[in-house]
């Protein structure tokens, strides 16, 4: 059953990820710019978006290396930015994680924010996919974001002042985002879960980035899976 | 920046390996065995706990506002949700919060 759809669950994560591109790509081109007025080489741009591939906490680290923060400091920062992708993580395991090794470990690398809210907003609609259906889908929204992930990177890097100063994208995310995870509130359940996220995330702001989203988070999980619970 | 050459490429490499293992983590250690049901239960609620919380403050203090709440924006923000939403449809609910945004900054631009 898997071989007849591999390749139509490529295309369907392809497409799916397309308008992420109008995020992602500003998003890369602007960060190459940010890192190399801060200081940093081409190569060294390029191996952050390459390596890393986590816009906010490569912005995070940049910010505070433009500060001459300590290292320790960096890099508690920076990974706290990312601490909320060990639970796209979790999220995803009931999907994937009967892949092999090797395809979890791919899996693993290309889990960012727009692959994942697509990721599991399709698998939860498609009960038939096989496990490699859902990987190959996964793949297919990463396909092209991330080599222009990096492409882009690239490009603010090297061509910096030269690009228009305000692409005016500023709200794309937000809005990108929004829309796809509206849908997917369906009961009481999702909705407790994402009223406490807002209300929570919104609360802790004064916590170093990235630790109020993921108390936030836990606690909605919580308040979701308490709701489902009393209501059988 | 005053950091050494060396000390740059240890912050993208520690930097790097950190958020692939943070990816890694579940997917990678607990492969293909089954997590106890209430752990799925808690799971099952993580994109709607995650996403929301994720842009609320990019829509309650936006960047281009110097961080001030926006009532273009937040209107924006909400047309996207029950566009969204009531149509079951990402792309319907962005193109029309995109619409919004737009025409809500156009129509005041002249103000």
């Amino acid at each position: 059953m898997a071989t007849t759809t591999r390749n139509s669950a490529f295309r369907t994560g392809f497409l799916a990820g397309l308008p992420f591109l109008l995020i992602g790509v500003p998003f890369a081109v602007l960060f190459g710019v940010v890192a190399t007025e801060a200081g940093l080489s081409v190569t060294q741009t390029i191996g952050f978006s390459l390596l890393v591939i986590a816009g906010a906490s490569q912005f995070t680290a940049i910010q505070l290396m433009s500060e001459n923060a300590p290292v320790l400091i960096v890099l508690a920062a920076a990974l706290a930015v990312n601490l909320r992708m060990a639970m796209y993580s979790a999220s995803l395991q009931p999907h994937l994680g009967q892949a092999s090794f090797g395809k979890r470990a791919l899996a693993a690398y290309l889990n960012v924010d727009a692959s994942y809210a697509l990721g599991i907003q399709e698998f939860e609609k498609r009960t038939t996919w096989s496990v490699n259906d859902k990987f190959q889908y996964f793949c297919g929204t990463m396909v092209l974001m991330f080599p222009l992930w990096v492409v882009g990177t690239w490009v603010g890097a090297v061509a910096g002042d030269a690009l228009p100063a305000n692409l005016d994208l500023d709200f794309a995310m937000p809005i990108m985002f929004l829309a796809l995870v509206a849908p997917m509130v369906k009961t009481m359940a999702h909705l407790g879960a994402a009223v406490t996220s807002i209300i929570g995330s919104l609360a802790l702001t004064f916590l170093p980035s990235g630790i109020g989203l993921l108390i936030a988070g836990l606690c909605a999980m919580a308040v979701g899976a308490e709701i489902e619970r009393q209501r059988g | 920046m005053n950091y050494a050459d060396t000390t740059i490429w240890v912050v993208i490499l520690v930097l790097g390996l950190g958020t692939y293992l943070i990816r890694f983590s579940f997917l990678g250690l607990v492969g293909n065995r089954k997590m106890p049901d209430w752990v799925l239960r808690h799971l099952r609620y993580t994109p709607v706990a995650i996403l929301p919380g994720l842009v609320a403050p990019l829509v309650m203090w936006p960047e281009a506002t110097g961080g001030n709440p926006d009532p273009i924006r937040f209107a924006a923000a909400a047309v996207t949700v029950g566009v969204a939403w009531w149509f079951k449809n990402m792309l319907a609910g962005a193109a029309a919060g995109a619409v919004t945004l737009s025409g809500l900054l156009w129509i005041t631009s002249g103000v």
